[in-house]
């Protein structure tokens, strides 16, 4: 047999099989775009948030998907980094031509994307996973956020505005300088309750203390979805909160991941069965979201 | 512009429309990749280490990062061959996959057991063999690192299966070319290597393990150059053909397992860090291929030049 290989060297490699619908993983169309760093603000000294021209994603993505970035350039680190998509940066025309990732310094990778200069390319695959719901009004979005777990919130708060639902954001860090783009929230308005652990902005302690109040004060007959991305105690807290409370709740969750696309099995999360029992199912592909009633905490 | 190369390959009973395999373990049941890539352009796909019945694997953490590599411990989580015929395969056949089915028992009789099931499976083009998985107790590895073991084994499914049998090698063995002797004496049609290196890593801070399993198998760049040496060791060792895997993460990678002996390829970590690796890696093969006037991929193989190198005369 005789075959001839095109040499691909498109500025993005896009799937082929966009006319399948059986497909039931993650994005029907998955694509990897040389990303050029078109911006990189620095929040504080550890966060900053850094701006990706990728067109082909921004113009995709859906609130709570993820990309995966290969923030190297040689075999070390080796495999990528999941970043849930922050912002969606469009042009004056409206059209969507930028992601841009909240970044907490925190190890190899997160420190490589911290220094990044602009004009650097970094090669970002996506869009990937399985996204939050959004709601319609009447119900109300009550969205919980513990540090750099803002991220995919941005994008779900203005979806849910667009659709002129009511959106809270719990938003809790350890101290003030943890917090970032609270007037952004509120300019898009969203109703913002913080707190911090040192007590140096908003309520002193865990962001699950406002949560609760509200859980106990709202009327019984007003539907809420509670959104909540952040660490994994935090999330245990709010899928006990929204079950002590009979509400239901999307949780976003955070695993070491290999690939992204479900061929590694190394982000797997114990997921309840509908027949009882209970199983490891990839964060990649069955979720980054999940019914906070779903998991096995 | 390229001229056109023959990269097919024959492995024995088992024609191979390139030398490029997906590797057992790196691409999950291949359909999750269809939306990536077009599995009817891969070589094969050598589909995740099935048992009888499932299995729910490790618990996490199971992959950590090293130095040019990965170490997993995953423990091979699995739907068991049974959901895997009923839900993958009708999949895999529609989109006109070449499907390597890799095989795990805890013991004998689970391996021919296996072995006789998918012998009368629409689509099923060969058989790997998982006597190689070092994160797990209950099987596997005992029959891959004993020679009568690995004799005994392959018989046995070679007994009750018309399918190319092919057992996938550990590299934590002294000496890998007597096991792939033993493979090829017990009649097995190809041998496929390396699989992971037993590796562990600990957090200096904790002092605890970073994989639940306490220890992993390292892939990844990092081994490749021992896998090339284990290919050529093979190579010389067996006239069964070698396939060759083992940090493969481009067409040069590939290209220096075909010159150590091997008739096709795996690729396993790189497609985590580049699923779209594998158009990538087919046309530098045939870019290679036409910049050295070889027509076939298997005038390729095995033609490592170890003659006294010649003194070149260069003009400066």
């Amino acid at each position: 047999m005789l075959s001839v290989f095109s040499v691909v060297n498109q500025k993005y490699h896009r799937s082929p099989n966009h006319e399948i619908t059986k497909c039931p993983y993650t994005s029907l169309v998955v694509v990897d775009v040389d990303a050029e760093v078109v911006a990189n603000t620095r929040l504080s000294a550890d966060y900053n948030v850094i701006a990706l021209a990728a067109p082909a994603i921004a113009s995709d993505v859906k609130p709570g998907q993820f990309v995966m970035v290969r923030v190297g350039t040689g075999s070390d680190p080796l495999l990528r980094r999941p970043f849930s998509v922050f912002e969606i940066l469009r042009d004056e025309r409206g059209r969507a031509t930028a992601i841009t990732l909240l970044n907490k310094r925190v190890g190899v990778g997160t420190r490589l994307l911290f220094k990044m200069e602009r004009g650097h390319v970094v090669p970002v695959l996506g869009p990937l996973g399985r996204p939050f719901e959004p709601v319609e009004p009447p119900i109300r979005a009550w969205l919980v956020a513990g540090g750099v777990g803002l991220a995919p919130f941005a994008t779900l708060a203005e979806t849910l505005r667009t659709r002129a639902v009511d959106v809270t954001l719990f938003y809790g860090g350890r101290s003030a300088t943890d917090l970032f783009y609270v007037d952004w929230f509120q300019r898009l308005g969203v109703r913002t309750v913080l707190t911090t652990e040192d007590g140096t902005q908003g309520e002193r302690g865990r962001v699950t203390l406002p949560l609760e109040r509200a859980l106990r004060s709202i009327d019984r007959e007003q539907p809420i979805m509670m959104y909540a991305c952040g660490p994994e105690p935090m999330l245990e807290a709010v899928a006990h909160l929204a079950r002590r409370f009979d509400r239901p709740s999307q949780v976003s969750v955070e695993r070491v991941m290999g690939c992204g696309l479900g061929g590694c099995y190394s982000c797997v999360i114990r997921v309840r069965q509908h027949h009882g029992g209970s199983h490891f199912v990839r964060s990649c592909i069955g979720g980054p979201v999940f019914r906070g009633d779903e998991i096995v905490w | 512009m390229v001229n056109p190369v023959d990269l097919s390959v024959r492995l024995g009973p088992l024609e191979l429309r390139n030398p490029v395999i997906a590797a057992s373990g790196c691409f999950g049941y291949g359909v999750e990749y269809a939306g990536v890539v077009d599995l009817a352009t891969l070589g094969g796909v050598a589909v995740k280490g099935l048992f009888l019945t499932e299995r729910e694997g490790h618990p996490p953490e199971r992959i950590v990062e090293t130095p040019s590599g990965m170490v997993n411990a995953i423990g091979l989580q699995g739907i068991g061959v049974h959901r895997f015929i009923r839900e993958k395969m009708p999949e895999l056949r529609d989109r006109g996959a070449t499907v390597l089915v890799n095989i795990c028992g805890s013991t004998l009789d689970e391996y021919v057991e296996l072995a006789r099931i998918l012998s009368d499976v629409e689509g099923v083009a060969a058989l790997e063999l998982n006597i190689s998985c070092p994160n797990i107790k209950e099987g596997g590895i005992t029959f891959g690192c004993s020679l009568p073991g690995t004799h005994q084994v392959v018989s046995a499914v070679r007994r009750v299966t018309p399918l190319p049998v092919i057992p996938k090698l550990t590299p934590n063995v002294t000496d890998v070319a007597a096991f792939a002797r033993a493979a090829e004496d017990a009649g097995a049609d190809a041998v496929s290597l390396v699989n992971t290196f037993l590796a562990m890593v600990i957090d200096v801070e904790t002092r605890r393990p970073e994989l639940s399993n306490v220890v992993g198998g390292l892939s990844g760049p990092a081994i490749r150059p021992i896998a090339v040496r284990m290919v050529y060791e093979c190579r010389q060792a067996v006239k069964i053909p070698v396939i060759g895997m083992g940090g493969i993460a481009s067409a040069r990678d590939a290209i220096e397992f075909f010159i150590a002996g091997a008739s096709a390829i795996q690729i396993g970590t790189a497609n985590f860090v580049d699923p779209f690796i594998w158009g990538k890696v087919l046309s530098g093969i045939a870019e290679y291929m036409t910049r050295h006037s070889i027509a076939r991929i298997s005038d390729l193989v095995g033609t490592l030049d170890t003659t006294a190198r010649e003194q070149q005369w260069t003009s400066s």
